[in-house]
C-alpha cells in the first residue's frame, strides 16, 4: 500500500474523529436533560425520558441511522447526510450518556442537596450547578469507555454516506482491489485512536481527582 | 407523510425466514463466543506468559477496532488469505470473534473480583490446583458475570444488524430490501427497529430472572 493511500485513511481518520467529538459534545448535553427527566417527579416527562434511552439502547445504532437518515427528508427536512449521522449518533450517544449520569445523579450524597436547600438555591440552580457537575465527575470513567464506544460506532455511518475512515477505506478497496491492506490499516487507525482516547481519559482522570474520597 | 405498513406485512414467509437467520447467527454465535471467550479467560489468568500476551493483545485489538472494519477485513480481505467464506458463515465467525474477546474480559474481570480468602481456604483444605478452578473459581466467577454477561449478549444482538452490510440475509438486510422496493424505507426502518427493541427487552427481562433465581448462590462480600 503506497504512501498515498495511507495518508488518505488518515484524512478521513480527522472526519471521523471529528464526527465522534462533536456527536460526544451533543450526546453528553442531551444526555443531561434526557437523565434529568428521567428523575422527574413528574410521571410524563420521567416516562419520556426512560422510553427515549429504552428505544436506543435497545435497537442496533445502524437501524437508527437509516431511521433518521430517511426520516429526516420526509419531516420536510432536507440536510446533508453528515448532519443526518451526526444527529443519530448524538442521540444514541445521549441515551447511553443519560443513563450513566442517572446514575451519578442518584449517587450524590443527600448532605450537599440538603445544604443547597438551606442556602436557598432553586432546583434548577441545584441541578446544573450541584448535581450535574459532580454526577459529571462521577462519571468521567465511563465517558472516555462512551467515547471510545462511539468513535467505533461512527464507522456505521459510512452507510448513509459519509466518508469517513470506514468508507474511505471501502471505496479505495474497491478502486485498489486491496480490501486486505486498506482495512487493516483502517482498523490500525481506529486502534491508534482509541488508544490515544484511553490514554488522554486517564490523564483527565487523575487531574480531575478532586471532590472523589 | 403516509404510512403503510401492508407491504411489509405481504413478505411475511421471507421476513420469517430472515428473522430465522438473525436469531440463529445471534444464539449460536453468542454460544461460540462464550465458549471460546472462557477458555480465553482460562488462558489469560492460568495460562504461560506468552499465551497471556498473545491473548491479551488479540483482547486490545478485537476491542479498539470497529465490529463493520473487522468484518470488512474477514468477508473482503479474507479471500486473499485463503480464507472464503459465505456471508452467513463468515458473520457467524465475525459475531464469534467478536464476541469473545468481550466474554474472555468480562470473564476475567470476574475471576479477579473472588475473593483471595476462598482460594487460600481451599488450598488450606486440601483441594487440588484443578479442584480450585473448576470448583471455587469458574462456580463463583459465573455468579459474578451474570449480569455484564447478559448485557454482552444484548449487544450481539443488536450488533448482527451490521452484518447486513457484508450482504447476510439477516432481518435487517431483507427490510432494507423491502423498503427500498416498496418506497416504504421509514415504515420498514421504525418497524426493524421496533422488532429489536423488542428482542432486546425480552431478553433483558430473562437476564433478570435468571440472575434472581441464581442469586441465591451468591455470597456475601466482605
Amino acid at each position: 500500500m503506497s504512501w498515498k493511500l495511507f495518508a488518505l485513511l488518515v484524512q478521513s481518520c480527522g472526519l471521523t474523529i471529528a464526527i465522534s467529538a462533536v456527536s460526544i459534545v451533543f450526546g453528553l448535553l442531551i444526555g443531561i436533560l434526557i437523565s434529568g427527566a428521567m428523575l422527574s417527579r413528574n410521571a410524563l416527562v420521567s416516562w419520556c425520558g426512560r422510553t427515549f434511552v429504552s428505544f436506543f439502547r435497545g435497537s442496533p445504532l445502524l437501524v437508527q441511522l437509516l431511521l433518521i437518515y430517511n426520516l429526516l427528508p420526509v419531516l420536510g427536512l432536507n440536510v446533508p447526510s453528515l448532519v443526518a449521522a451526526i444527529v443519530g449518533l448524538s442521540l444514541c450517544d445521549a441515551a447511553y450518556q443519560a443513563e450513566n449520569m442517572r446514575g451519578g445523579l442518584t449517587s450524590i450524597p443527600k448532605g450537599l442537596l440538603e445544604a443547597a436547600d438551606m442556602l436557598g438555591l432553586s432546583p434548577r440552580q441545584q441541578f446544573w450547578r450541584i448535581k450535574v457537575p459532580i454526577a459529571l465527575r462521577l462519571t468521567l470513567p465511563a465517558l472516555t469507555s462512551e467515547a471510545i464506544m462511539i468513535v467505533k460506532a461512527s464507522s456505521l455511518v459510512s452507510v448513509v454516506g459519509v466518508v469517513e475512515l470506514t468508507r474511505m477505506a471501502q471505496d479505495l478497496a474497491a478502486s485498489t482491489f486491496r480490501p486486505l491492506e486498506l482495512f487493516a490499516a483502517a482498523g490500525l487507525l481506529y486502534f491508534v485512536t482509541n488508544w490515544v482516547l484511553s490514554q488522554l481519559g486517564r490523564r483527565f482522570e487523575r487531574s480531575f481527582s478532586w471532590g472523589i474520597r | 407523510m403516509i404510512i403503510d405498513f401492508t407491504h411489509i406485512i405481504e413478505q411475511l414467509p421471507e421476513l420469517v425466514r430472515s428473522m430465522g437467520v438473525t436469531l440463529a447467527i445471534w444464539l449460536v454465535g453468542t454460544v461460540g463466543a462464550l465458549v471460546l471467550g472462557f477458555f480465553m479467560a482460562l488462558g489469560l489468568r492460568f495460562g504461560s506468559r506468552m499465551v497471556r500476551w498473545l491473548l491479551y493483545f488479540y483482547v486490545e485489538l478485537i476491542r479498539g477496532t470497529p465490529f463493520l472494519v473487522q468484518l470488512f477485513l474477514l468477508y473482503y480481505g479474507g479471500p486473499f488469505i485463503g480464507i472464503a467464506l459465505d456471508p452467513i458463515p463468515a458473520g457467524l465467525l465475525g459475531v464469534t470473534v467478536y464476541g469473545a474477546a468481550y466474554f474472555s474480559e468480562i470473564f476475567r474481570a470476574g475471576f479477579d473480583a473472588i475473593p483471595r480468602g476462598h482460594v487460600e481456604a481451599a488450598q488450606c483444605l486440601g483441594l487440588t490446583r484443578m479442584q480450585i478452578i473448576f470448583r471455587i473459581e469458574v462456580p463463583e466467577m459465573t455468579m459474578l458475570v451474570l449480569p455484564p454477561a447478559v448485557n454482552m449478549t444484548v449487544i450481539l444482538l443488536k450488533e448482527t444488524a451490521v452484518l447486513s452490510i457484508i450482504t447476510v440475509p439477516e432481518l435487517t438486510f431483507l427490510m432494507q430490501a423491502i423498503g427500498s422496493q416498496q418506497y416504504a424505507f421509514v415504515e420498514a426502518m421504525a418497524v426493524l427497529a421496533c422488532f429489536y427493541w423488542a428482542m432486546v427487552s425480552i431478553t433483558g427481562r430473562i437476564g433478570k430472572a435468571f440472575e434472581q433465581k441464581l442469586s441465591k448462590f451468591t455470597f456475601a462480600h466482605t
